[in-house]
């Protein structure tokens, strides 16, 4: 039966069992949109584009299925471009479907026309340029299978109008042809031989645990090789999940704001496994004195990760559950006890601290709000995060015993992420409520998204961790620039009449005594709540590795009060 | 300098090229020369990319290759029994006189005259980047007007393959183990 380019698209997006999309209509995507009244699909209109790629990612992350954004010619496919570069630091699938100039105005500077295939090649896994309704099928076929297989990542189409209109046979096809992609499945034997030698010679063994393994869906086998070899896991903090935080070999966090017990044992470990992370500089600190007396194993799914920062000694090339699934029966049981000896030593070090850093002054740090948001929600809830200092406590003091609970900007760090991924979240898991932890600076990044909650019904929970002040580049400042403040301070709102002027209900706490209370409140409250807790201006985050400084060379938290005796 | 020749065979659709351009800008390699055309299939192209080796090396170069779609095998050609060559036409002032001069010294080095104008004649030569450099060297104070060349292309001998570096990037074909 013939159909449109735009009937066909949307007939490829059922197939692909989409059932929302996040999207803001405008000329050159009209005919996609009058064809959506035909389909079963529930369309989300956010306020600013960029909301709609934070969303379709944010949903990506929190269901493992790939998110779909909307967004016409020109202005509304550049504003996508934040959401989709986020996506691609951070590997997230998404597709991206943008309407373009009809094919015979490409070029010539028409209305509206912006070379989106252009300013997107370096940003997305791959794009498309469909001038011909003849395309579509295959091309959205191939658009799906290229952003969630392999290292997933954002795909886009740019879509002329002129192929929108088109009428054509439309027949979904049965086969990709991509000869080129191939991504690798199973590592060669004999590179499982060889990292199974280094296992086994290894005394102070480090598993790093990044997003591959979530990505994967590798966390059974990643626990199941980690008991058996008695090896610790640290976490990148895309990776917080990958092993119950509660878990006796959970190191926790590692890098830049990882706790020291956990960068001491990556600094003092002879065998670091790196299971689907790239070694970020956010996580090595300087790359010449990183884990020197570690002999290094990879397992990761894209080949320019391998050897791009850290020389490793065995690179495994394939998808890390297959991979994992292969090494566990290959490898002997172990203990290493005098290494979890020393790591429970140093732990106990640190936990020492944090207690006696805990200053008890009456007055509300954002420590406090993240800690009680934890136990208030059982540490089951999806947390989306701006990006900051909250963000940064957020990893810290959530602990996350379940994977694809976190849903934040790690690569890009991109300020106003949050409420938009928080919203996109919820619509894969509508029964429960998502929470977000939110900076003031980066909540007004995108706190249009407010209405698009409230339109939608969606049952997000803000919490913003107010400090009045851009934190993150504030303590950087503090520490590294002679307390030089410049254009960190932020004036107002007053949050609470901002949420309420969305018609969110919303409250205010100032003190640790109202902060349960306060979450209480955003429980028992049906739909969206704001949530403003008013906390220490100046208060830092630690540990800190400064920039280009050793992983080891942690500027700790400072004690602010004497041990108990 | 050192320098590394890969070769990559991609599918030839539209925009590939941009997207090679892009991947080298974009992470920071280097290319001396890139050389771009069909295949005996109308539906594959070649490409071959010659770089300073302390730029870049090979392998980085192939991983990356790997990651765009369409790119279906890399070979890595450096020190491997290859035949590589470069074509260049070079335009030489010449007075009528001179170009017997030129014609004998363009015969030794095996290249031909292909065009005569009243004061220049333009000079073809296919080989080593090290044979045209002796010829450009012996041409030059006559007075090279303009120089193009297409950049390095190569095969390799015999039934080999060039190296791989990343097992498991690439599917389908069948791979060389030495
Ligand atoms: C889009 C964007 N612009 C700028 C930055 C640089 N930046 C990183 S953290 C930060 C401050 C964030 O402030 P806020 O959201 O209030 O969080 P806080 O650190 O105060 O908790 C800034 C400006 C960024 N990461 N993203
Ligand atoms: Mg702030």
């Amino acid at each position: 039966m013939k159909k449109t380019g735009a009937e066909i698209l949307w007939e490829c997006l059922l197939r692909e069992e989409v059932d929302t999309v996040f999207g803001y209509p405008g000329g050159a995507i009209m005919p996609v949109y009058d064809a959506m009244l035909k389909y079963p699909v529930h369309h989300v209109l956010p306020r600013h584009e960029q909301g709609a790629a934070h969303m379709a990612d944010g949903y990506a992350r929190a269901s493992g299925r790939v998110g779909v954004a909307l967004a016409t010619s020109g202005p509304g496919a550049t504003n996508l471009v934040t959401g989709i570069a986020t996506a691609m630091m951070d590997s997230s699938p998404i597709v991206c479907i943008t309407g373009q100039v009809p094919a015979h105005l490409i070029g010539g500077d028409a209305f509206q026309e912006v070379d989106v295939t252009g300013v997107t090649l370096p940003i997305t896994k791959h794009n498309y340029l469909v001038t011909s309704a003849s395309e579509v099928a295959q091309v959205v076929r191939e658009a799906f299978h290229i952003a969630r297989s392999g290292r997933p990542g954002p795909v886009l189409i740019d879509f002329c109008k002129n192929a929108q209109f088109e009428e054509t046979e439309f027949e979904y096809p049965d086969e990709i042809s991509l000869p080129g992609y191939q991504p690798p499945q199973h590592a060669p034997e004999k590179d499982l031989a060889e990292a199974v030698k280094l296992i086994e010679k290894a005394e102070r063994p480090v598993i790093l645990a990044g997003h591959g393994v979530l990505m994967s869906g590798a966390m059974k086998e990643l626990e199941i090789f980690a008991t058996k070899t008695q090896t610790p896991v640290a976490m990148t903090l895309l990776g917080l999940g990958a092993l119950p935080a509660s878990h006796p070999l959970s190191l926790g966090m590692m890098g830049m704001h990882g706790e020291a017990f956990c960068n001491n044992a990556i600094q003092n470990a002879d065998l670091l496994l790196a299971y689907g992370m790239r070694f970020d500089d956010r996580v090595t600190g300087k790359l010449r004195t990183y884990a020197p007396r570690a002999r290094k194993i990879h397992i990761e799914i894209d080949p320019s990760e391998v050897h791009k920062n850290v020389e490793v000694d065995v690179p495994l090339m394939g998808d890390l559950k297959t991979v994992l699934t292969d090494l566990i029966p290959l490898v002997e049981e172990s203990e290493h006890e005098d290494w979890k000896t020393q790591i429970a030593a140093w732990r106990q070090e640190t936990e020492e601290r944090s207690i006696m850093s805990q200053p008890v002054n009456g007055k509300l740090h954002a420590a406090h709000a993240v800690r009680a948001l934890w136990k208030a929600t059982g540490g089951d809830s999806i947390l989306a995060t701006g990006v900051g200092q909250h963000q940064m406590w957020a990893a810290q003091y959530y602990r996350f015993d379940k994977p694809y609970r976190l849903i934040t900007s790690g690569g890009t760090g991109t300020m106003g992420f949050g409420l938009p991924a928080a919203i996109g979240s919820w619509f894969a898991h509508q029964d429960k409520a998502v929470w977000l932890i939110d900076g003031d600076g980066s909540f007004q990044m995108s706190q249009a998204e407010l209405s698009t909650a409230v339109q939608e019904g969606a049952n997000i929970k803000v919490a913003i961790l107010n400090n009045s002040y851009l934190g993150m580049v504030r303590q950087w400042q503090e520490l590294f620039m002679d307390k030089r403040y410049a254009s960190t301070a932020l004036t107002g709102p007053d949050f609470v009449k901002i949420a309420e002027a969305h018609g969110v209900p919303a409250k205010r706490a100032t003190t640790p005594d109202e902060v349960s209370p306060t979450i209480k409140f955003a429980q028992e409250t049906p739909g969206p709540v704001v949530l403003e807790f008013v906390v220490e201006k100046e208060d830092n985050v630690y540990p800190l590795v400064p920039s280009g400084a050793d992983l080891d060379a942690m500027i700790r938290r400072p004690i602010t009060r004497e041990p108990a005796s | 300098m050192q320098q590394q020749t890969v070769f990559a065979l991609m599918e030839n659709r539209p925009g590939v090229l941009n997207r090679i351009a892009s991947l080298f800008r974009r992470r920071n390699f280097n290319i001396e020369s890139l050389n771009v055309g069909h295949t005996d299939r109308s539906d594959i192209s070649r490409m071959t990319i010659v770089m300073d080796s302390e730029n870049v090396d090979a392998r980085t170069v192939e991983a990356n290759l790997y990651k765009l779609v369409n790119v279906i095998d890399v070979q890595d050609v450096t020190n491997q029994p290859a035949v590589m060559r470069d074509l260049v036409l070079i335009k030489v002032k010449a007075t009528p006189e001179q170009r017997t001069e030129i014609a004998n010294l363009a015969s030794i080095f095996r290249a031909s005259i292909v065009d005569v104008a009243p004061d220049s004649v333009i000079v073809e030569i296919t080989g080593t980047e090290d044979k045209i450099e002796g010829l450009v060297e012996l041409l030059r104070p006559l007075g090279i007007l303009e120089l193009v060349r297409t950049g390095r292309v190569v095969m390799m001998r015999g039934d080999h393959v060039g190296i791989r570096h990343t097992p498991g990037a690439n599917g389908g074909r069948v791979r060389s183990e030495e």
